[in-house]
């Protein structure tokens, strides 16, 4: 059996008498590539702010990267990497800078953040740009260099919220190709998304529906199953039987 | 990053320096009535003194009045005609100290070193001619004879709300429809610009006319602060001084780009100098040149001067019409800037 | 063209862009949005313009709307000049720009109300335009518009947009931030509209809506990389399409890339994309198996996605 990095068992948070995300249990495997997805108002965000140690589950149980998400939510945020299309890097500082800023963060000793950052440059063709302010690199770039800072410090599990946005197709080509690299040195992908392309690169995909998970298959699976040509169709399925209005 | 290192800096040598309520220099009147030897030396005593300088020689009630109203003088020194004889025949004399007491402080403050020249005085010709000699000063407050510290700030609450409540809610409501996009639309639409800023302004306007009727209510009724003067003339002058606060808002907000920006502009910009070179905390004459020549530029500065002489010394427009000349003029020159600077488009 | 063949242009197209240039900046830093685009609108189309972040769409349209001022070149909206009859164009057009732009603490009808004030007209005028839009979110017609969700911000920024019935639309980045569904009904809104004849231009970073409008102009880096129909831009997708999965697909990459027949090759949702210099693929199917690479391959028809890769790599 594989390893487990997420293991989410009837995960439940509620507010007030508002149910945001309803008993959902699922498991994701070290080096799998996991899709996310669900409306705006399925729960997605509460989810994962459960899953990053950021909020407290009213009820169920979790574990991610082997720690419990009641009591050690402190080795979880050392154990994962974040990183989303509106927060990622300090404009004003220079690429370099960003990359030692959250390595410290992380507590990296400074060897270890000298020869990885000339790793990255090196992968990511920005030696050259090293000492250049963040600000002034095309939003690919920026967007390529955000995801090697959010892995730098080697988690085991990364979220991704969509990460890919606004990106011409190209550099989203190689952005999907850094994903990639990424679960093959075994760092677990965690994407939320809504955009439904995206979805089809995911190993599996689960979709929230009301704060319930009610699909979790591979993309083929899941088109086969549901009779659709596209994710894209799957999820129109799915989201048009939602009772919720998503506000 | 430059502003917060240096503001501190500033401050302290503006409070420490600058900004003081000592005496100094201070512009007084005489009146002598008697002319005699006696009287002549005690002017040149008070003239001598660091603290005063006699900036006008009045020889009626009336002109004493008319001077006072101006705002020329902050006390006057009346010598009685039989001051010479009353000191020479009985070792004993009167004068009357008259202070503008719509700043109590200062009046305050100016009575009690001329009291001290005047016994200075006393001291020397009792040694002088060893004989016991006596000059009592008879202090009056003019306009405020309690003291009462509502007359001074009445006038520079109302220059501070006023300012506040137009120049920057206007900027702050105008730079926010550019962030959040709202700007945008109204540009595309047919709304002609003017008709777009006006629409910003008329509210804080009539906000602002409430406010002034409710400060005036609340002076007259609750601090016993009367309205000497015309009451149609103080809110023409306050209607006037609204529209300076709105039009200079506008131009802020047609130079900044966030509402950030705005505040800090308003804030630091505006209502620091407000407070502190309007007169209404500290006495204007008492600055550095420097200063004073900023403080000309300060639109309160000349409001708050036509509201303590209209409301509190009861001067009318012929007092205040230079004031009211200023603010026309600043008015004249923010409007037409602002109106000027708002983009039809983007950039 | 001569002076009358630009009144005739005018006269046609609902849209016309000539030569438009833009840069922003001062002196040292120049950074060029538009380099010289020219396209055409016919009246009552629904035209897409299709690029990533930083192509230039929002300064094409803010140029069109007469928000700013173009650096070189001509355009026309309605007939009318977008410098010298600005005042015109503001009448005639509807606008939704990219951000939220709706007053937040005003209520969905009172923000709908203020537009038509705007554009001197009244709800009831032109409600049969947005009925059928403002119908969704009328429920809600007392709430601030700052509490609604995205689907419902969106259609009531559309309806604003539209109460003055424009003759064009300009939509700017519409779906951005959408969930799939909310995008779907928006798609299906702007056809309905499209049969009340107005002309629609949209812009979005999304490839997969290229298909739903008339004509679309693919834009990168300032740049118009082509403009056609969809079908027709997909149709000129002359090289061999492959698709290809396998449970490696990081090594499957790599291998693919270092085959001679391969022009390019990409990942593709489930799948590789590969564009093969030749119409033969037994030479590189071969080459997998002969290393050992499992792998599932069948043929694929291009999408406009593809179509914009190859022009992006072309235009390099």
């Amino acid at each position: 059996m594989r390893e487990k990095v997420i293991i989410a068992e009837k995960l439940t948070k509620r507010f007030g008498d508002f149910t945001a995300v309803d008993a959902i249990s699922f498991d994701v495997n070290k080096g799998e590539i996991f899709g996310f997805l669900g409306a705006n108002g399925a729960g997605k965000t509460t989810a994962m702010r459960m899953l990053s140690g950021l909020s407290l589950p009213t009820s169920g149980n979790a574990t991610v990267a082997g720690f419990d998400v009641y009591r050690e939510n402190e080795k979880i945020k050392r154990n994962i990497g974040y990183m989303s299309q509106k927060f990622s890097l300090y404009e004003d500082l220079t690429v370099r800078e960003n990359i030692r800023f959250y390595a410290g963060i992380y507590g990296k000793s400074s060897s270890f953040i000298r020869d990885k950052t000339t790793a990255v440059l090196q992968r990511l063709h920005l030696t050259g740009e090293a000492d250049k302010l963040v600000k002034s690199l095309p939003l690919g770039w920026k967007q390529k260099l955000a995801f090697s800072v959010a892995i730098f410090h080697e988690p085991r599990l990364v979220f991704l919220d969509e990460p890919t946005g606004g990106v011409d197709p190209v550099t989203r080509r190689e952005f999907w190709q850094l994903i990639y690299e990424a679960a093959a040195e075994g760092i677990t992908v965690f994407v939320t998304t809504h955009y439904m392309d995206e979805a089809e690169y995911c190993d599996r995909v689960s979709i929230m529906v009301d704060g319930r998970i009610d699909a979790l298959d591979s993309p083929s699976v899941l088109k086969q199953q549901f009779g659709a040509r596209s994710m894209d169709d799957v999820f129109l399925k799915l989201a048009r039987k939602a009772q919720r209005t998503a506000d | 990053m430059f502003i917060l290192l240096a503001m501190p800096v500033v401050q302290i040598i503006i409070f420490g320096f600058a900004l003081t309520n000592e005496v100094k220099n201070t512009a007084i009147a005489v009146w002598d009535q008697a002319g005699d030897p006696a009287a002549v030396s005690l002017i040149a005593e008070m003239e001598a003194s660091r603290y005063f300088e006699i900036d006008k020689a009045v020889s009626s009630r009336e002109e004493l009045d008319k001077v006072f109203r101006l705002g020329k003088i902050k006390m006057a020194l009346v010598l009685p005609a039989r001051f010479g004889s009353d000191l020479g025949h009985f070792n004993k004399a009167s004068v009357q100290l008259i202070a503008d007491a719509s700043d109590p402080n200062v009046a305050n403050t100016l009575t009690g070193y001329a009291a001290a020249v005047i016994g200075d005085y006393q001291v020397r010709i009792t040694q002088e001619r060893r004989q016991p000699y006596t000059i009592k000063p008879e202090i009056k407050m003019l306009y405020n004879p309690e003291l009462r510290g509502a007359y001074n700030f009445v006038p520079g609450v109302m220059a501070m709300v006023l300012l506040l409540v137009c120049t920057m809610m206007t900027a702050i409501t105008i730079v926010r429809e550019r962030e959040t996009g709202t700007m945008e639309i109204m540009l595309v639409s047919p709304a002609r610009p003017l008709r777009i800023i006006m629409a910003k302004a008329v509210p804080y306007f009539l906000l602002s006319v409430v406010n002034i009727t409710s400060i005036l209510l609340l002076s007259v009724y609750v601090l016993d602060v009367p309205i000497k003067g015309s009451l149609l003339l103080l809110l023409g002058e306050s209607f006037l001084f609204t529209l300076v606060s709105l039009s200079l808002g506008l131009l802020i907000s047609t130079r900044v780009a966030s509402q950030q920006t705005a505040l800090f502009i308003s804030l630091v910009g505006l209502l620091l100098p407000t407070v502190m070179l309007s007169g209404f905390m500290f006495p204007i004459e008492n600055m550095p040149l420097p200063l004073r020549t900023v403080s000309r530029v300060v639109p309160a500065r000349w409001y708050y001067n036509i509201v303590r002489a209209v409301m509190i010394k009861g001067a009318g427009l012929a007092t205040v019409w230079k004031e009211t000349l200023i603010l026309t003029g600043m008015l004249l020159f923010f409007m037409t800037v602002a109106i000027r600077s708002f983009k039809i488009r983007l950039a | 063209m001569g002076n009358g063949g630009v009144k005739l242009k005018r006269k046609m197209y609902a849209v016309s862009v000539n030569n438009i240039a833009k840069s922003y900046g001062a002196k040292k830093n120049v950074t060029p949005a538009l380099h010289g685009i020219s396209f055409d609108v016919k009246p009552g189309e629904l035209f897409g313009l299709i690029g990533p972040d930083g192509a230039g769409k929002t300064t094409l349209f803010r140029i069109l709307t007469t928000l700013l001022l173009p650096d070189k070149g001509t355009a026309s909206v309605d007939g009318f000049d977008v410098v010298n009859a600005y005042k015109s164009i503001r009448r005639r057009v509807g606008y939704m720009p990219g951000r939220f732009s709706l007053y937040q603490d005003l209520t969905v009808k009172e923000n709908l109300d203020f537009f038509a004030t705007i554009f001197n007209t009244s709800i009831e005028k032109n409600y049969d335009l947005v009925k059928d839009i403002y119908a969704q979110i009328e429920p809600f017609s007392n709430r601030m518009a700052g509490k609604l969700s995205g689907g419902m911000k969106q259609k009531l920024a559309l309806s604003c947009a539209l109460i003055h019935r424009p003759s064009v639309l300009f939509l700017d980045e519409p779906t951005t931030g959408v969930d799939a569904v909310s995008r779907k009904e928006f798609w299906e809104m702007l056809k309905r509209l499209k049969a009340e004849g107005i002309t629609i231009l949209v812009s979005t970073p999304y490839m997969d809506e290229a298909g739903m409008c008339d004509r679309v102009a693919l834009i990168q880096s300032g740049r118009l990389l082509e403009m056609d129909t969809p079908s027709a831009i997909i149709r000129d997708f002359s090289k061999k399409l492959l698709a290809l999965k396998g449970p490696d697909m990081l090594t499957l990459l790599q291998a693919i890339r270092s085959h001679k027949d391969v022009a390019d090759a990409y990942p593709f949702g489930e799948f590789h994309h590969v564009v093969l210099e030749q119409d033969d693929e037994s030479g590189l199917l071969g080459y997998l198996q002969d290393n050992g690479i499992a792998f599932e391959a069948k043929m694929a028809v291009p999408d406009i996605e593809d179509c914009f890769i190859q022009l992006m790599k072309e235009e390099r």
